[in-house]
């Protein structure tokens, strides 16, 4: 009885809801593994077949490099801005502080289709191709705030009096920066590297505006999905895509909190 | 900015420090993101013309007729017409149906999540918080299109939901009506969004101090009085941002109505994605999606309005539960509200139903007013 005052139905429900998240997930290798051309139910049989052909898709290798050469370079150039920004606002006061933070940070709220057509007019109307830059560059937008959501809580735990010692031994703020900040926050460094190519990995709309004739995984599987008999092949690319992801975000959590540990903070959880 | 003698007399060091270090990312920020979200304001308001945009002043994109024009022999013709956004039916078709979807997809997310929130925040080890949250926030990050897809086998003719129902013989035959429908829309949605309502709320009960529900408890209020009393009030705000960062980007999606929509799930995002990419019509998409972000802030700000005079008309009653109240009396009225269009809609013709709409709106609003009032 002591069980259930202590939340033990709110335990059952939360259970209950986190196997309703992981429905979808969890439906994915069945029918990636299903001998049957359609997707739906009875299962037909145990094959791997699917597989097989997704090897032998030319077009598939093509996108996933460019997802990779897009994801890289996004989630590079998203955690640089990210390290600025989160730096200024938890180490500075300034004017207009929170209205341009404000600005950084409303990509996460906005309708994606919002920022991809207004990304879209700026391109044509400065008379700039469409090509995989594009796509990075609006992947950086998205990254962005996911890096400084990350990296504020990697800065904000970070003791204010060991940059001012490295002053105090003579270094330069730069070198102080170099030599005592960045081998402290480097694990938030690398979960936000990792966040935002998973991000980028995934992203669609943006990719779907401003990609030229290259297009990146999701605008591949999105293209596919109408054939009806690419289906079972695209469960089996899913089912890739989906431990990729896994393994990134879990080696990300792992960084984020070694980070929080090593600069002393408390761990509030989440990536938010 | 250290240089400029003009701004050296109003800044100190550390400011100049500060803004010189986001300069980076706010200049990108304004180059990608405010430049472009100006220009399209100012595109709705220009004339599209084959491939370029001419760059007069106009409403007709808004509302009215309108037209292409084109270069024919050298003379500037009207060439495609079409009706502006407020005036097309099927743009406000979609426009009200994304706000159905997406204040739908709102209030179920909110109200499900809300436990698992608490649980984790209450319940739960401070060391086994953050695997919750972790195992949480995985399926939002993976594979978005696979998701929704994996939609259409769970909801579909043959999918989970109709096989499980079959064989346990609760239905006869496979349910039609939940896929490829604005319910197929709002159920993928919720399912997707999930994970961002649970975050801000989570956020906002850890910051509660425990010692004032111990405070409630010791002044003989129930658990159930002291969760109305203390806990629900402080986590208002939590609540604000999930409904924020759920609603407003909803309306906007485009992946779920596309693939799993079918053509009575559509949302708004389809046909920006139409006007932009397969019509070339940039001012016509601009007026679009300008219309989508108008009608978001009109709701958000007439819900956070109303839930502001709920919260005074109770505040001044009794200074009891404030904010639970207000927050969920605007809730109500805000779905019920959405909710009497859309059955409004279903039954009688779309005129009829804009108007029962807005005057059963408006009589709902005003009799709470008025009952309020009275009780005061």
């Amino acid at each position: 009885m002591k069980g259930f005052a202590k939340g033990g139905g709110f335990r059952v429900y939360a259970i209950v809801y986190l196997l309703f998240l992981y429905a979808p997930i969890l439906l994915l290798p069945m029918f990636a593994f299903n001998d049957a051309a359609i997707v739906a139910f009875p299962l037909s049989g145990f094959t791997t077949k699917w597989f097989g052909t997704l090897w032998l898709e030319q077009s598939l290798w093509d996108s996933a490099r460019n997802s990779l050469l897009v994801g890289v370079s996004a989630s590079i150039a998203a955690t640089i801005l990210g390290i600025f920004a989160a730096r200024a606002s938890t180490r500075y006061e300034f004017p207009g502080k929170a209205g341009l933070l404000g600005m950084i940070m409303l990509p996460l709220v906005l309708p994606e289709i919002i920022l991809a057509v207004a990304l879209l007019v700026l391109l044509l109307g400065i008379g700039m191709p469409l090509s995989l830059f594009t796509v990075t560059m609006g992947h950086v937008l998205i990254c962005t705030p996911f890096s400084i959501a990350i990296l504020s809580a990697a800065f904000q735990s970070l003791d204010k009096s060991l940059e001012e010692a490295a002053y105090d031994l003579g270094e330069t703020p730069i070198t102080a920066f170099g030599l005592v900040i960045l081998p402290l926050v480097m694990p938030g460094i690398i979960s936000s590297l990792l966040i935002c190519f998973t991000i980028s990995l995934d992203e669609f709309i943006m990719a779907f505006f401003l990609s030229g004739t290259d297009s990146t995984l999701p605008v591949y599987i999105f293209s596919q999905v109408r054939f009806p008999q690419k289906v079972p092949v695209i469960m089996a690319l899913g089912t890739i895509l989906v431990l990729l992801s896994i393994a990134l975000l879990t080696t990300a959590e792992y960084f984020r909190r070694r980070g929080i540990a090593k600069t002393g903070g408390k761990d509030t959880g989440g990536f938010l | 900015m250290v240089q400029s003698t003009g701004r050296k007399r109003f800044l100190s060091v550390e400011q100049a420090n500060g803004l010189k270090m986001i300069s980076p990312t706010a200049t990108y920020a304004t180059l990608l993101l405010a430049v472009p979200l100006v220009l399209i304001f100012a595109y709705s308001f220009m004339t599209d013309s084959y491939l370029t945009i001419l760059g007069n002043f106009q409403w007709c994109n808004y509302y009215g007729a309108c037209a292409s024009f084109k270069t024919v022999d050298g003379v500037l013709t009207p060439l495609q017409p079409y009706q502006g956004v407020w005036s097309d039916p099927l743009a406000q078709t979609l426009l009200m149906r994304s706000l159905y979807v997406s204040l739908s997809v709102t209030a179920a997310t909110v109200l499900l999540s809300f436990p698992v929130a608490y649980h984790i925040s209450f319940h739960v080890d401070a060391s086994k918080k953050s695997i919750w949250l972790f195992l949480i926030t995985i399926p939002f990050w993976t594979s978005y299109l696979i998701r929704v897809f994996l939609w259409l086998a769970i909801l579909g003719y043959n999918g989970v939901v109709n096989t499980a129902l079959l064989t346990l013989g609760l239905i006869s035959e496979p349910l039609t009506f939940i896929v490829y429908s604005a319910n197929a829309v709002v159920i993928t949605l919720a399912h997707a969004y999930a994970p961002f309502a649970i975050l801000p709320i989570f956020v906002a009960l850890e910051k509660i101090d425990r010692s004032l529900l111990e405070a409630g408890r010791d002044l003989g209020e129930s658990p159930f009085m002291t969760f109305l009393r203390v806990t629900l009030p402080l986590a208002i705000p939590g609540v604000i941002s999930a409904i924020m960062i759920v609603f407003i980007p909803t309306v906007g999606d485009y992946v779920t109505p596309a693939l799993i929509g079918g053509p009575e799930g559509k949302m708004i995002a389809n046909l920006v994605q139409l006007e932009y990419l397969k019509l070339d019509n940039y001012p016509l998409g601009s007026a679009t999606a300008i219309s989508s972000m108008l009608m978001v802030a009109v709701t958000l700000i007439s819900g956070l309005a109303l839930s502001r005079l709920f919260a005074r008309v109770y505040g001044n009653l009794s200074g009891s539960v404030p904010w639970a109240i207000a927050v969920i009396g605007s809730l109500l009225v805000i779905v019920g509200f959405a909710a009497a269009c859309w059955a409004a809609g279903w039954l009688i013709g779309p005129f009829v139903a804009k108007f029962l709409c807005v005057a059963i709106g408006h009589i709902g609003l005003l009799f709470v007013l008025k009952l309020t009032e009275a009780k005061r």
